[in-house]
């Protein structure tokens, strides 16, 4: 009887003992974050997940970019794909009264309520990537992204120009569309780019299935499209990892991807441009052009931020440059509403 | 020093396992108050843990419930992501009215807990099965009401998910040194009552006592007469109408539905409901343990993110690490029973 009292006191004192340890720790990084450098700006960094290259590139960016070195002060937050633990994550940035907040939404509703605490605390909210829907856009500093409209259009237009300089009559391009997941700013930018475009070229635009962003459901989507529609020559892939496995469905139905359409080849377009796979892809004509995204927004929100910090309103909407990839010289220079944007050539 | 040692010996297991719960989670917030200071001296930093987690202390108070009559309901979570989808769809594309909704919610948890309760207590088939088969319905369920996520804008639910109840005097300022009210939601208000009521039934009802007798030894519950079968079936009613209720109330947080809605929230209640000192074989529990669980759960995942651990895993081990801890004592707790029988 007295041994197993014992016995659970020396478990209650085990317990105190390794949670004051862990606080001590804990207590000790913040000492000397409060003894050595009490300058350093501290970031709250809301980021979606780690789906995709693109999002694990983004958020190895942002992570590179505000180091202790340079006096900033990161606290990431991974919301695994949810909104609520994003809110979470804000409220948090907010008691811990950090000097701004960096969020990259999942979604575009349902900021109002936690973006109007964090502007009654007073603290700058940046917003990266995809947008907010709120209703008084005082409540976010300003935001920073892609154009995802924009690319799609880009990449639509090198096709245009890609036939018009092989004399490829526009009315035989055949074109499926693997999308997205649906309903993200992506989707819908390039979604509308190529719709915009088809419209206009007189393309024909023969199916359209949901390829979420993945390899694998890519891959399904371009083999059941190849088999329901023989002459399609164009697949408009809504980003890389769909194209790997476009690619590889193409060439398991024993046909050949590249530019040459005339000869039977099936022309796979793509976006992002993250990982080097996609860019090797590229080198060697397998992915006829990728309309970049670039997901290198440390640097960018660095310099918003030095800005604020020196007194300068920054623009509210900041859409990225982003530039225009093939493996294929024909094209060096697309247009669109009056501004040129040069295609970078990759060497093979 | 013997005093002590007396006290301890005339506890109950219940009040013991309560009182450990207690303690470690006041050591655990003052802790943080000392070492992480800035934000947990703000009360709003607790009141964000309680408007945060009162869908949980709702649903971790029925889970204590059917843990003291010795079975377990892993359905809840899926419940509440099937409440929020039914209720955001009806309230958005049907154009429905919140009371409705309310009252859906209510439906689907006494549904539950009417099929559920039956299939366990009559014809005795095992409550984990039971309520896997509740939460892959209820999962699959949620998926065929609406696979989206989306947030619901009807301006009556949003108006009542963002009233406030400002807790006086708790306020504090920020850095522009404006004064910020400190403030709960109305699920808190909700998670109180609900722990109050069935706190008072546990300790003061013929009911309450049978749970424990029931969960404690099956066959003496039986010879005392009291109704085994209908003691377990009301257990699973209550735990899923409360779930019902812990569903409208993470509804009426979070707004939207979506099917990844409360992901994990069954273990996360059995989780607090160990913390808080039930026991996973029965007849030992106490709601406000269980309280008491959900605000250590909860606490120790917000010190883990204050404290610069940022990856979603580390949340993950120290609540193992914890549970753990808490399964330790427990067996010493029964060790402790055992050998005081023999003497």
């Amino acid at each position: 009887m007295k041994k197993s009292v014992f016995f659970a006191l020396i478990i209650s004192f085990a317990i105190l003992l390794s949670g004051c340890g862990s606080y001590s720790s804990g207590q000790n990084t913040d000492m000397d974050v409060q003894d050595e450098d009490k300058d350093l700006i501290v970031i709250g960094f809301s980021q979606v997940g780690a789906e995709s290259d693109w999002r694990k590139a983004n958020t190895e960016s942002m992570l590179s970019t505000f180091t202790r070195e340079k006096g900033y002060d990161l606290i990431y937050e991974d919301a695994q794909q949810k909104q609520q633990n994003q809110i979470t994550a804000i409220r948090t940035f907010i008691q811990r009264e950090v000097d701004y907040i960096v969020l990259a939404p999942v979604t575009e509703d349902g900021w109002d309520t936690v973006l109007g605490e964090a502007h009654d605390a007073g603290i700058p909210v940046i917003i990266v990537d995809r947008q907010v829907a709120v209703n008084d856009n005082d409540l976010f500093t300003c935001w920073v992204g892609s154009d995802f409209e924009l690319e799609g259009r880009k990449a639509c237009e090198w096709l245009r120009s890609y036939c018009d300089a092989h004399g490829i009559e526009q009315n035989d391009i055949n074109i499926v569309d693997i999308q997205g997941t649906e309903g993200s700013s992506a989707q819908l930018g390039r979604t509308k780019g190529l719709n915009d475009a088809v419209r206009s070229n007189g393309w024909n635009l023969l199916d359209v299935r949901p390829g979420e962003y993945t390899q694998a459901k890519g891959r399904e989507a371009t083999a059941y499209l190849l088999q329901l529609h023989p002459d399609i020559n164009v697949v408009y892939c809504e980003n890389d990892n769909e194209a790997f496995g476009a690619i590889e469905a193409i060439e398991a139905a024993g046909k050949s991807v590249g530019t040459n359409i005339e000869a039977g080849q099936i022309m796979v377009l793509s976006f992002d441009g993250v990982s080097d796979l996609a860019v090797d892809y590229c080198k060697n004509g397998s992915i006829s052009c990728i309309g970049e995204c670039n997901p290198l927004h440390g640097p960018r929100v660095e310099r918003i931020i030095e800005n604020l910090e020196a007194g300068i309103v920054p623009e509210k909407f900041e859409y990225v440059d982003e530039a225009i990839l093939s493996g294929d010289d024909t094209i060096t220079n697309i247009s669109l509403d009056g501004v040129t944007y040069s295609v970078e050539l990759l060497e093979r | 020093m013997s005093k002590i040692k007396d006290r301890f010996k005339d506890m109950t297991d219940t009040n013991l396992l309560l009182t450990i719960t207690i303690v470690v989670f006041f050591l655990m917030y003052i802790g943080a108050v000392i070492f992480q200071g800035k934000g947990f001296l703000k009360p709003q930093t607790f009141f964000n843990i309680l408007n945060a987690n009162a869908a949980l202390i709702i649903l971790s108070c029925g889970m204590s419930i059917v843990m003291i009559t010795g079975g377990i309901d892993i359905s809840v979570g899926g419940v509440t992501a099937l409440i929020s989808m039914s209720c955001a769809v009806y309230l958005d594309y049907k154009g429905g009215n919140v009371g409705v909704s309310l009252l859906i919610a209510l439906m689907i948890g006494v549904a539950y807990g009417l099929v559920q309760g039956f299939l366990v207590a009559y014809l005795d088939i095992q409550p984990f099965i039971v309520s896997l088969a509740g939460m892959f319905f209820a999962r699959g369920m949620t998926t065929i009401v609406n696979t989206n996520p989306f947030n619901v804008e009807n301006p009556a639910f949003v108006a009542l998910k963002e009233t406030r109840i400002v807790v006086p005097g708790m306020g504090s300022y920020n850095k522009l040194g404006k004064y910020v009210d400190a403030y709960v939601e109305i699920g808190v208000i909700v998670a109180i009552i609900v722990v109050i009521l069935m706190f008072c039934v546990l300790r003061w009802t013929k009911l309450g006592r049978s749970f424990y007798a029931v969960g404690g030894n099956k066959q003496s519950a039986l010879m005392l007469g009291i109704n085994v079968k209908r003691t377990k079936f009301l257990s699973h009613l209550i735990c899923s109408t409360l779930a019902g209720i812990g569903g409208y109330v993470y509804f009426l947080h979070v707004g939207s539905g979506a099917v990844t809605h409360a992901q994990g929230a069954e273990m996360n209640a059995i989780a607090s409901s160990i913390i808080g000192g039930t026991m996973l074989t029965g007849g030992v529990g106490n709601i406000i343990g269980t309280f008491f669980g959900v605000l250590s759960l909860s606490t120790i995942q917000n010190i883990v993110s204050s404290a610069g651990l940022d990856q979603a895993w580390w949340t993950g081990i120290t609540i193992a690490a914890m549970l753990c801890i808490f399964l330790v004592i427990q067996s010493v707790v029964m060790a402790r029973k055992k050998s005081s029988v023999k003497k």
